[in-house]
């Protein structure tokens, strides 16, 4: 089972998370830039999270031959900070860079004025830069926020097909389903949705662009439930072909568009360095 | 650095690059990260700290035009010291190998200080260019050179060493050395130019 990853927060995992899932068939995986459980205070913290997002953590996941990839935002929970707003100003920076496969994450977290500015405002750059655009809808008011999610999307232009609403679960699965948009579905290890909660959508609407993620973080999650769900699929009768659609082909094919998908991972070298820093503790031989 | 060599497609596409930078300044902030990508790159990574990448050479064609487009030198300062703030490590090397083209006199050392802060061997062999030769200070310079002995920079790369290193460099590169013997470990072979010099 090849798997990709497609919302991971890996900067707040071990590296024994990084061989477990390597050991579990994760090849790839993108990690959105989000916020950190403890909020940031000024810009100048965003800059050296994102610095870490397109450097260091690439390194990391190259030691365990697992393709990294970002996407860089202001986080809609941060939007409401105006001491974190400013970043905007230098999201363009970054979204120039290579290995930055969408603006993201998005969206709405308690849908207020200044949290909708942001998420408009970024849905424009991902239009200016050719980018897709990863949404997070909210956990409160969930089917509200997704339906104004959608109509912000196509207010900027951006084709939904280059939109992936994430998230989603049996309540909010139609709406974006029929938009054309992507379906992004977050599986946890006992909250939200869960594997069989998983295929039995599937079950229902088929595998179309639908993505499955561990969204994975600081918080209580489990990085091998991408793992746990095409196990599910493949007991429920689904094909070993359909599970690779689901977990590698539909994220290939949807972060593809932004030209940016860095698969090829170099060879694995243990005393390997970033900016002089190996992963090895102690001195090498 | 020799004049870059790149197909004819990929020669225009820096050519138009660099017009729209030189005509708008600001437009560098995306094109510069973007150059591998948009314009041309060595296929791979390379660690070598001496590695000639096609992306270096690009991204030191656009900041020429960057100078052409911004005259005045604090603005320019400004706009090159914040490429090297919000770049990745291969953009930070391209501003470093540019540096003494850009006509930034003193303005810039803070970025050779920040280069050498790192442990990675592009980095500080970039930092150590004919830019570092003439405006980075005597200890820092020092202190440059030594760190090329610990991290595996060829000294090769330092420009000036035969002009600049003095007596207390070589004190500095003897007690290195001494060091490394009483560990039982060898002197790197970079190292014994600088000490002959002091014995003879
Ligand atoms: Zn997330």
């Amino acid at each position: 089972m090849r798997i990709f990853d497609p919302h991971i927060h890996m900067s707040s995992r071990t590296t024994d998370d990084y061989q477990a899932m390597y050991d579990a068939g994760v090849r790839a995986v993108v990690e959105p830039a989000f916020w950190l459980g403890q909020p940031r205070s000024s810009v100048e913290s965003f800059v050296d999270y994102f610095d870490s997002l397109v450097g260091f953590e690439r390194f990391r996941a190259s030691q365990f031959q697992i393709a990294h990839h970002c996407t860089i935002a202001l986080n809609p929970k941060e939007a409401n900070d105006p001491r974190c707003a400013p970043v905007l100003d230098l999201l363009p920076r970054y979204l120039a860079k290579d290995g930055v496969v969408a603006v993201g994450e998005v969206g709405f977290d308690s849908m207020t004025a200044e949290e909708e500015k942001a998420f408009a405002r970024q849905l424009e750059m991902a239009v200016e830069f050719g980018l897709p655009a990863l949404v997070h809808t909210p956990h409160r008011d969930k089917l509200a926020g997704t339906r104004r999610t959608l109509e912000l999307v196509r207010a900027a232009g951006l084709p939904m097909a280059h939109a992936l609403v994430d998230h989603l679960n049996e309540v909010t699965v139609d709406l974006v389903d029929d938009a054309g948009a992507w379906l992004g579905f977050s599986i946890y290890p006992d909250t939200k949705m869960d594997p069989d909660r998983m295929v039995a959508i599937l079950q229902r609407r088929g595998l179309d662009r639908v993505l499955v993620n561990s969204a994975a973080d600081w918080g209580r999650s489990d990085p091998l439930t991408t793992r746990r769900t095409g196990e599910a699929m493949l007991a429920s009768g689904f094909s070993e072909d359909d599970v690779d659609r689901v977990l590698w082909r539909n994220p290939v094919e949807f972060f593809a568009q932004s030209g940016r998908l860095l698969l090829d991972v170099p060879d694995v070298d243990a005393g390997a360095t970033f900016a002089g820093n190996s992963l090895l503790r102690g001195e090498r031989a | 650095m020799r004049p870059t060599t790149l197909d004819p497609a990929a020669e225009q596409a820096l050519a138009e690059r660099c017009r729209e930078v030189v005509a708008d300044p600001a437009r560098i902030r995306v094109r510069f990260p973007a150059a591998a990508r948009e314009i041309a790159r060595t296929p791979g990574t390379s660690p070598a700290p001496g590695g000639d990448r096609i992306e270096d050479r690009v991204r030191v064609r656009l900041l020429d035009a960057l100078a052409q487009g911004l005259p005045d030198p604090d603005a320019r300062a400004a706009e090159v010291r914040d490429l090297y703030r919000y770049g990745d490590a291969d953009e930070r090397r391209a501003v470093l190998l540019a540096l003494p083209r850009l006509g930034l006199h003193g303005r810039v050392v803070d970025l050779l200080h920040d280069a050498l802060r790192t442990n990675d061997p592009r980095l500080v062999a970039a930092a150590l260019g004919p830019y570092a030769a003439t405006y980075l200070d005597d200890e820092a310079w020092r202190q440059g050179v030594l760190k090329c002995l610990f991290v595996g920079v060829p000294l090769r790369l330092v420009d000036g060493v035969d002009q600049r290193a003095d007596d207390e460099l070589r004190r500095m590169v003897a007690d290195y050395a001494d060091e490394r013997r009483a560990a039982g470990r060898p002197v790197p072979d970079d190292a014994l130019p600088l000490l002959t010099s002091r014995e003879t």
